[in-house]
């Protein structure tokens, strides 16, 4: 350890040894007894519990939807951002502070409210099911849930960006003779792709592992509309550990694998800004 | 990320109409995007309490007042009540180990803190069973001794002292190291201790910071699901907390009594959204005046560093 540059104020030794001890009890220990556990299977068994049919069929839908609602947030994302940041109109602090919603409301209450509006006989779900489309208890509703889940991520990365970009530069572009089209495209759009691309990772990351939301409006039956988590919880409930622990463990570094896609995008978005 | 307090500064407001979109453009972007919020947000929420109300007040009230909601009630209130304050604590002890010193592995440090957001609820719970389950690592020396964790109140203050466990930190980590450790290191020149620092320095700087962090944690330990019901084992009366008993009363077609249910976290909610609002507010007027009073020092300290005393 590099002491010297530790810094003047006290309390390093308390609160480095309070916040490992803490840490290493509450998510350390118990992470990898689950990693433990998944790798005491041994790997012929781990693969067939893992690449059951049922297994397949709920990772499709899982990363499927999740891929899906968080593409709808980024497209939406990004215009409900630069909305709340360019403009003023009535409303806009409850707008601002509404996106936070999906964050702060519990899972399950949002599961059961997006199941009765989307519902055969809710507000919308009646709506969309004139034109024949379904949304309840179909993969459709999976997505739904999910983009729910997802609207914060984008707007909250890609706002701040927004903030800080200087309209000299999109002045210059009009000076220029560029259309305001062409200055989203070629100068703003540029500034905030990696900012995007950081929400859209994160709304994907959470989307991955939703489950209270989901499971009230997807139906839950196997191979059509049953997500992981779910799956996980199922097999939990048959007292089949083994099979949950492996589940859980490709899970687990699929998150792993989106929480290093997302510290490589934000470098590369500090080293756009600089 | 979606749950922090920022500073709003920047270039927002110093905007004209020389550059922009056409007032038609403007308003039909304005349009889409409230179209967009209004179908996914508040279309459920207002569902929710229309929902809750369908058959007036009185069959909400009972349904709120029944036995098993208001044990439902107690649980939570049980369980948000130590695992809030635990990760309080730990909040506040990370933050200031992460916003105050530079030292090797900080990095790790701040991933590993951030571990339970990208950690799927189910997982969430399923750790602790695996850990102290019947069949799990010490389920064995627990049943010996006649301790209940798993589909008891232990287990379920543990999944959601687990899932909640970033969120004071995050929020405190991001409020401390956009304000800096100036006023801290003059209190220790001063012959401050340690404690008197934190106390009468820290704390007052961060308190809405704190404010946001602690509601949000208690809103989420409130309204944890996905792990609680993994560990929970459902059983009425004793191991049901709010959001169980919403998936129960729902589940058995009760839907006054679950939206009724549910209107209370709801209305947890947005309490907890204009608490964050209010924070925001009171970080960037905090910003503004010390703004303020470091253009009104700037000749100060001038003139000193013009004397050579100061570098």
């Amino acid at each position: 350890m590099r002491f010297k540059t530790r810094g003047v104020l006290p309390g390093f030794g308390l609160s480095l040894g309070y916040t490992v001890l803490y840490v290493g009890l509450l998510v350390l220990l118990p992470l990898s007894a689950m990693v433990i556990k998944a790798s005491s299977l041994g790997l012929s068994e781990f693969w067939v519990k893992v690449t059951d049919d049922r297994a397949l069929a709920a990772y499709r839908l899982s990363f499927g939807s999740a891929f899906a609602g968080s593409l709808l947030n980024a497209v939406f994302g990004v215009l409900v951002a630069w909305v709340l940041v360019r403009y003023r109109f009535p409303g806009r602090g409850i707008v601002d502070a509404l996106v936070d919603l999906p964050f702060a409301l519990p899972t399950a209450v949002a599961g059961i409210a997006l199941t009765t509006v989307y519902s055969e006989h809710g507000v919308l779900g009646e709506q969309l099911a004139k034109i024949g489309i379904k949304v309840a208890f179909t993969p459709l509703g999976v997505t739904m849930a999910l983009t729910f889940i997802g609207i914060p991520f984008v707007v909250r990365t890609v706002q701040p960006v927004l903030e800080e970009i200087d309209p000299d530069v999109e002045e210059a572009a009009a000076v220029l003779g560029a259309t305001r089209f062409q200055t989203f495209r070629r100068v703003i759009f540029p500034a905030l792709l990696p900012a995007t691309l950081t929400g859209f990772a994160l709304a994907f990351a959470r989307s991955l592992g939703e489950y209270g939301s989901v499971v009230f409006i997807s139906g839950n039956m196997p191979m059509r509309t049953e997500i992981t988590p779910l799956l996980i919880v199922t097999k939990l409930e048959q007292y089949d550990y083994a099979g949950a622990t492996a589940i859980a463990a490709v899970m687990l570094l699929a998150s792993f694998g989106m929480l290093l896609l997302v510290n490589l995008l934000e470098r590369w978005a500090r080293r756009a800004e600089a | 990320m979606s749950g922090i307090v920022t500073q709003r500064t920047g270039n927002a407001q110093r905007r004209d109409t020389q550059v922009g979109e056409s007032l038609l453009v403007r308003v039909l972007l304005i349009l889409v995007a409230l179209a967009f919020l209004g179908i996914f947000l508040v279309a459920p929420i207002a569902t929710v309490f229309v929902s809750a109300f369908s058959k007036g007040v009185g069959p909400y009230l009972a349904a709120l007042t029944q036995d098993e909601t208001l044990d439902a009630i107690g649980l939570t209130l049980l369980t948000a009540g130590i695992a809030v304050p635990l990760n309080v604590v730990f909040g506040i002890a990370a933050a200031w180990l992460i916003s105050k010193y530079d030292f090797w592995g900080k990095s790790l440090l701040i991933t590993v803190v951030d571990l339970p957001f990208s950690v799927s609820p189910v997982i969430s719970g399923l750790i602790f069973v695996l850990l102290f389950g019947a069949r799990g690592w010490f389920g064995p020396w627990l049943s010996d001794h006649d301790v209940k964790i798993i589909f008891a109140v232990p287990g379920i203050v543990m999944a959601t002292t687990f899932v909640t466990f970033p969120l004071v930190a995050r929020e405190l980590i991001a409020v401390m190291q956009a304000q800096g450790s100036d006023e801290e290191e003059a209190a220790l020149t001063l012959g401050a201790s340690g404690l008197q620092i934190l106390l009468r320095i820290t704390l007052p700087k961060v308190r809405w910071g704190l404010l946001y962090g602690v509601i949000l944690c208690n809103a989420r330990a409130m309204g944890e699901f996905g792990a609680v019901s993994v560990v929970s084992g459902h059983i009425r009366g004793l191991t049901n907390t709010l959001p169980l008993q919403v998936e129960i009363l729902y589940n058995e077609y009760n839907f006054v009594g679950a939206f009724a249910v549910a209107s209370l976290l709801s209305a947890l909610a947005l309490v907890t959204l204009c608490v964050k609002k209010i924070a925001e507010w009171a970080a960037s007027s905090r910003q503004a005046k010390r703004d303020a009073s470091a253009r009104a020092l700037a000749p100060v300290r001038t003139a000193v560093s013009l004397e050579g005393i100061a570098p």
